[in-house]
């Protein structure tokens, strides 16, 4: 009987085996490189020298969950319109939040820095001089511009399926459409904002071309840190850092994906 | 109420697309800037179309997006349908978390893993120069950030369809292996094109990754934008973010256009029935 269960699931073999090869082996290998030095001896020295990056990790988490909240707060609004829509117009919403998307990031980064720029196109259209690029509020609108559809996407899945007569109930039993919006429909869309929440939170923290190019060179974030590690050749101290930071994204999904058991609301349209 | 979503649609769309139009608006700039605009001219569009350096990573871009597409849907849709057939819990929870860990993980780390890894491969067969495998790597690395999309988007189609119709087939004296070719994929169609759609376009739009693993001698597209915006950008770039832009919103539509029809169709042959 077991050798037939074994049989049956045949097909999963060839995944299994890759992804053992280049998921689990790769993380592995950082984990290795996070305990040694650069001879390859097992040392403590990289996690000891991640209290030295502990201000740089406090302002990626600030600024990437200012990030995500204002995603939130601007995404909720727009996924609840265009679900609330007309079928034709819905698609047409979904067409052009998608377009942004399918610009490459870094085009559409280097853009919003062309026109935020002391010399760039908004200065030089308004003939002002306004410092915008090297601030944190141009870092996070970066993030906000780059991550929104992110946010927008799986929160509107998730809001379309929601049953049109819950309105009807809710109001039926005395509801007011404040009451209903916090009682009913947010509590239902709650699998896609956890979903939103993700997508945007865990690209943000992690960015790097969206502080160099927004920050202007004044602000380095974890991913900066990161990248520079891997560009001057000090990996054990990167892979120290790639390391920590991918337990505690790990554990934080897994805790809020226990919020929305039972319910893969609409990871991706 | 209705007004005030209306404007609130109108701003948020506008903000999303100013970068895009001014990006547009400079590609056609007759001067070296991206904050001045001097007068239009088509001068950007023929130096983009002069560079060799652009066809070569377009191309290995496409070659790349194309390979690691077809890789990764052959290898999730068997996954996803051996993980259907397994038949403890326990094992089809491990097995799928490890698949997910490329998609929640941040990209630099899933490109730092990568990249190390390489680093032993490399140390363990004796290979000095690293483009040698570079291609090899490019091709593991987007395979293995597409396979979770795959099989996210192929599992589902199979849970829905379930087991009856193969068995049926099986009765009917297919073998297990004809049973799935001739019955159980062509119903599961619309999910492994989809996946393999997303692979592909993930595999297109990746820079992070492929920053990390990337050979010198394999460079593609983002990797060809990050080196020219490390450098004062020339309108060239504008032009050519443009194109992809154009072409990307042009297949968009179509795609729109075609999936309209389907649905007209379908509309008129549930008619028929009735």
């Amino acid at each position: 009987m077991k050798k037939k269960s074994l049989m049956r699931s045949i097909a999963a073999a060839p995944h299994i085996f890759w992804a053992v090869l280049f998921i689990v082996l790769p993380l592995i290998i950082v984990g290795v490189y996070a305990f040694t030095d650069a001879e390859g001896n097992f040392s403590l020295a990289n996690i000891a020298a991640l209290t030295d990056y502990v201000p740089i990790f406090w302002l990626s988490l600030e600024l990437s969950v200012i990030a995500t909240a204002v995603c939130l707060v601007i995404g909720y609004p727009l996924a609840y319109i265009i679900a609330k829509s007309s079928p034709r117009a819905q698609k047409i919403f979904i067409m052009l939040l998608m377009l942004p998307m399918w610009t490459n990031l870094l085009i559409r980064t280097y853009s919003i820095m062309a026109i935020l720029d002391d010399g760039g196109f908004l200065n030089t259209l308004l003939n002002t001089s306004f410092h915008i690029v090297g601030t944190k509020g141009a870092v996070i609108f970066g993030m906000v511009y780059d991550f929104l559809p992110y946010m927008v996407l799986p929160i509107y899945t998730c809001v379309s399926k929601i049953d049109k007569h819950m309105w009807e109930a809710a109001s039926d039993l005395g509801c007011s459409p404040v009451k209903t919006m916090l009682k009913v429909i947010f509590p239902l869309s709650m699998s896609g904002i956890i979903s939103g929440v993700t997508m945007v939170l865990v690209p943000s923290i992690s960015t790097f071309y969206i502080s160099q190019k927004l920050g202007g060179g004044t602000f380095e974030l974890i991913g900066d840190t990161i990248e520079r590690q891997f560009v001057t050749g000090a990996l054990n101290v990167g892979a120290a850092i790639s390391l920590v930071m991918m337990v505690l994204i790990l554990i934080s999904i897994t805790v809020m994906n226990r919020f929305s058991e039972g319910d893969e609301g609409g990871i991706i349209v | 109420m209705k007004y005030a979503s209306r404007i609130y649609l109108c701003l948020i769309f506008s903000v999303l697309y100013i970068p895009i139009f001014t990006l547009i608006l400079f590609s056609f700039n007759v001067e070296n800037s991206t904050a001045e605009f001097a007068g239009f001219s088509l001068r950007w569009y023929i130096e983009l179309f002069n560079s060799p350096e652009t066809f070569t990573a377009l191309r290995n871009t496409l070659l790349l997006a194309v390979l690691s597409a077809l890789l990764s849907t052959v290898i999730g849709t068997a996954a996803a349908e051996g993980i259907y057939k397994m038949r403890s819990r326990f094992i089809k929870g491990a097995i799928t978390s490890v698949t997910n860990i490329p998609m929640m993980n941040p990209d630099i780390v899933t490109g730092m893993s990568m990249m190390l890894f390489f680093a032993a491969v490399m140390g363990i067969f004796k290979i000095s120069d690293y483009n040698e495998i570079g291609f090899a790597a490019m091709l593991i690395a987007h395979t293995t950030f597409c396979l979770p999309y795959v099989i996210l988007s192929v599992l589902p189609r199979i849970n829905e369809l379930g087991d009856s119709l193969s068995e049926a087939a099986l009765d009917l004296g297919c073998t297990p292996v004809s049973a799935f070719f001739r019955v159980k994929l062509p119903n599961i169609m619309p999910g492994v094109i989809s996946g393999m759609v997303m692979a592909f376009t993930l595999s297109l739009d990746d820079f992070v990754i492929s920053y990390f693993v990337g050979p010198t001698n394999f460079q593609t597209l983002p990797l060809l934008i990050y080196s020219m915006t490390k450098k004062k950008v020339t309108p060239d770039m504008y032009a050519l973010s443009t194109i992809i832009i154009v072409s990307v919103f042009i297949l968009l539509i179509i795609s729109n256009i075609r999936s309209g029809k389907r649905a007209d169709e379908n509309k008129r042959k549930r008619g028929a029935v009735k």
